[in-house]
């Protein structure tokens, strides 16, 4: 009914973007679940995971009048625990095992222990070797010792990465899935139908608002675990990133195709965690999957969580870069076409 | 179907396994008009609207939108359009202005959703979110939503169900500005008392057929009747009691209440009291009123529109 007139917008995709930004910073439980969460999960199994100097080894003495001076002697060691028992105490505490060795005075020294526990073995000789110094014994040689913690190595390390995939796998699918699904409840899908809006401004529009928390959640969990627990990137930035966001792509498809026919919260929430439970248990978030029978190993591996895993400490922990994460790149790849085709296939607005 | 013909369907059907929930429908909306499809719930009403905005597709007939039809010209057509759905919620955590914002990024032209907000009156709800909103407020930010693409036809289906009266009558204001605009409007309601209001015409349905057609005014004409009668006696009378009566057009039972069709109040209602008195019957309660779209509906179904 009028002429063609200056738009009083930006174009409809970055319009789109713009309010799926706005609706997601504007619920509270959103933004706890994908910025909060994963650094709180982040700090609680930092710490409780985190690399101690070695304890020292319990060991018990039997009291006697060489009990006082042996115990003397075994505190030089910096790998023992000493604490002098009454005979019958000490053999209780040896065979609870809260005691790794038991030194009884005879005049000379008799060693209980139980020699099948590596523990105890690391016990015997630690013990013997403070006791014949003590006694008297020259060592023919002194060696230098280097202490040695290689980063890239310790637990924090490993978990680090297994946290950031299972991040964006569960962010990734909810956010989708959630959003579309509720869209749908509503009826906001048709009524959008109902507009010259292109479907593909829709589904580009869920991706692109994803990809901006997708970068933000993952610089938050990168940058706290580099502060807190000296976790680094040490392969390429370029790597890391290419990893992330098709890890991203993977998930977002994964979640559409799930969000495409379902019809209430409940059907989606269901189908969310049918297909992630799997993966967090098998896919090396918190522990590896090494232990897993060889024969499922080749599917373990094709999952999306795992390819994740496997290509972020890749080049977290290993240092490698783009070529050498190729098949996980792939399996990303193939994941996030296969789902995104099927989603929009069988999609529906109402 | 003329040159100003700008809605058109002939032999609309649209079946679902348990109900044919459009059976044969036809109709012509002439460009300039407001046009309404009444019937209780359940008739067919948002099958129909769905299937001319070309979000549901029949199994059979033919649909015509501005000469144009929906499997060719889909993207012309919802430049064109605006449609209001039955029901829907907008995104509750959006502000009013930034769901306008949206809806207008959608279309090649149209006004300026500040601009809009305020033909509608908004404004002032300009930045609160779409949650907060009460009902009346949320169904003009609807509309609104569907005016934004500055459309040839607007569509509403079911524009004030559960509105409070002055939520109501606002929404018929912004429809009659729309109108004076030029606009051409295609509505459904289940309230009489809107259609006779709104509409230019309006076409009666139930079951998914029409069975009636015309202005507001001829329809209550084909009641042949311009007054209702409704009254309850102990005991109730017969149908025979009432043929005497002058002007007597039809007379419908409802439990111990009849309701009669006749021509003049002051020509009938005593004669109506004598039939009771003469039966030895004791009337309990009486009222008479205008005959409406209502009292067509029941006279043509058997049914109130509330009931079904």
């Amino acid at each position: 009914m009028s002429e063609p007139q200056k738009r009083p917008t930006h174009p409809p995709l970055v319009e789109l973007t713009i309010v799926r930004l706005k609706e997601f910073l504007r619920e509270p439980d959103a933004v706890f679940w994908v910025f909060v969460f994963p650094l709180l999960l982040t700090v609680a199994l930092g710490f409780a995971f985190r690399e101690k100097a070695p304890d020292r080894i319990p060991v018990g003495i039997v009291d006697g009048p060489h009990a006082k001076q042996q115990l003397d002697a075994l505190k030089k060691s910096p790998a023992l625990g000493p604490r002098i028992y009454s005979e019958r105490e000490g053999r209780e505490e040896l065979r609870r095992g809260r005691i790794s060795l038991l030194v009884a005075a005879n005049p000379s020294p008799v060693y209980s222990f139980d020699a099948t526990r590596p523990e105890a073995r690391t016990a015997k000789v630690e013990v013997d070797d403070a006791l014949q110094t003590a006694a008297g014994r020259r060592d023919v040689f002194r060696a230098k010792e280097t202490q040695v913690t290689e980063q890239g190595a310790r637990y924090i390390d490993f978990l680090v990465p297994g946290l950031i995939g299972m991040n964006l796998m569960g962010t990734g699918m909810w956010s989708i899935g959630y959003t579309v699904v509720n869209a749908r409840l509503r009826k906001l899908l048709k009524r959008m139908l109902a507009t010259p809006m292109r479907k593909t401004h829709f589904f580009a529009a869920q991706f692109f608002s994803r990809l901006v928390f997708l970068v933000l959640e993952v610089a938050l969990v990168t940058l706290f675990a580099w502060l807190v627990f000296d976790v680094s990137i040490r392969g390429s930035a370029l790597a890391f990133m290419t990893t992330c966001l098709l890890g991203g792509a993977a998930f977002g498809g994964l979640g559409l195709l799930l969000a495409s026919r379902a019809k209430t919260l409940e059907a989606i929430s269901g189908l969310m965690n049918v297909v992630m439970m799997p993966m967090w248990v098998c896919s090396g978030v918190f522990f590896t999957y090494e232990r897993f029978p060889d024969a499922v190993k080749p599917v373990i591996r094709a999952l999306p969580l795992t390819a994740l895993n496997d290509a972020l400490r890749a080049v977290m922990n290993d240092g490698y870069g783009l070529m050498q994460i190729g098949p996980q790149l792939l399996y990303l790849a193939v994941w996030t076409i296969v789902t995104a085709a099927i989603a929009l296939k069988i999609f529906r607005w109402s | 179907m003329t040159n100003n013909t700008v809605v058109s369907c002939r032999d609309l059907r649209k079946h679902y396994p348990d109900v044919k929930a459009v059976d044969g429908i036809d109709l012509d909306v002439q460009a300039g008009e407001c046009f309404g499809l009444l019937g209780p719930n359940g008739a067919g009403k948002t099958t129909t609207i769905e299937i001319l905005e070309g979000l549901n597709v029949p199994d059979g007939g033919e649909v015509r939108i501005l000469g144009l039809n929906w499997r060719d010209n889909e993207r012309e057509l919802r430049e064109r359009i605006g449609v209001s759905l039955q029901e829907t919620q907008l995104a509750e955590k959006l502000t009013v202005y930034e769901t306008l914002r949206l809806f207008r990024s959608f279309y090649r032209n149209g006004p300026d959703p500040d601009d809009l907000l305020q033909r509608l009156s908004l404004d002032e709800k300009r930045n609160a979110r779409v949650g907060k909103l009460s009902g009346g407020q949320k169904q003009r930010l609807a509309v609104a939503c569907a005016l934004v693409g500055e459309p040839d036809i607007l569509f509403l289906d079911e524009p004030t169900t559960g509105l409070d009266p002055q939520s109501r009558l606002q929404l018929w204001e912004v429809v009659a500005g729309y109108r004076a605009r030029g606009g051409t409007v295609l509505l459904t309601t289940h309230y009489m008392e809107e259609a006779e209001r709104l509409c230019d015409r309006v076409a009666i349905i139930d079951h998914g057929k029409r069975i009636a057609l015309g202005t507001p005014r001829e329809l209550i004409a084909k009641l042949e009747a311009t007054n209702i009668i409704e009254f309850e006696s102990v005991p109730a009378l017969d149908e025979s009691a009432f043929q005497s009566i002058e002007g007597f057009h039809g007379a419908l039972r409802r439990g111990t209440r009849w309701q009669l069709r006749v021509d003049s109040l002051a020509v009938a209602v005593p004669q109506l009291l004598s039939a009771i008195e003469t039966r030895e019957a004791r009337l309990e309660t009486l009222t008479t009123h205008a005959a409406t779209l209502e009292d067509l509906f029941v006279a043509l179904t058997g049914r109130e529109l509330r009931d079904v």
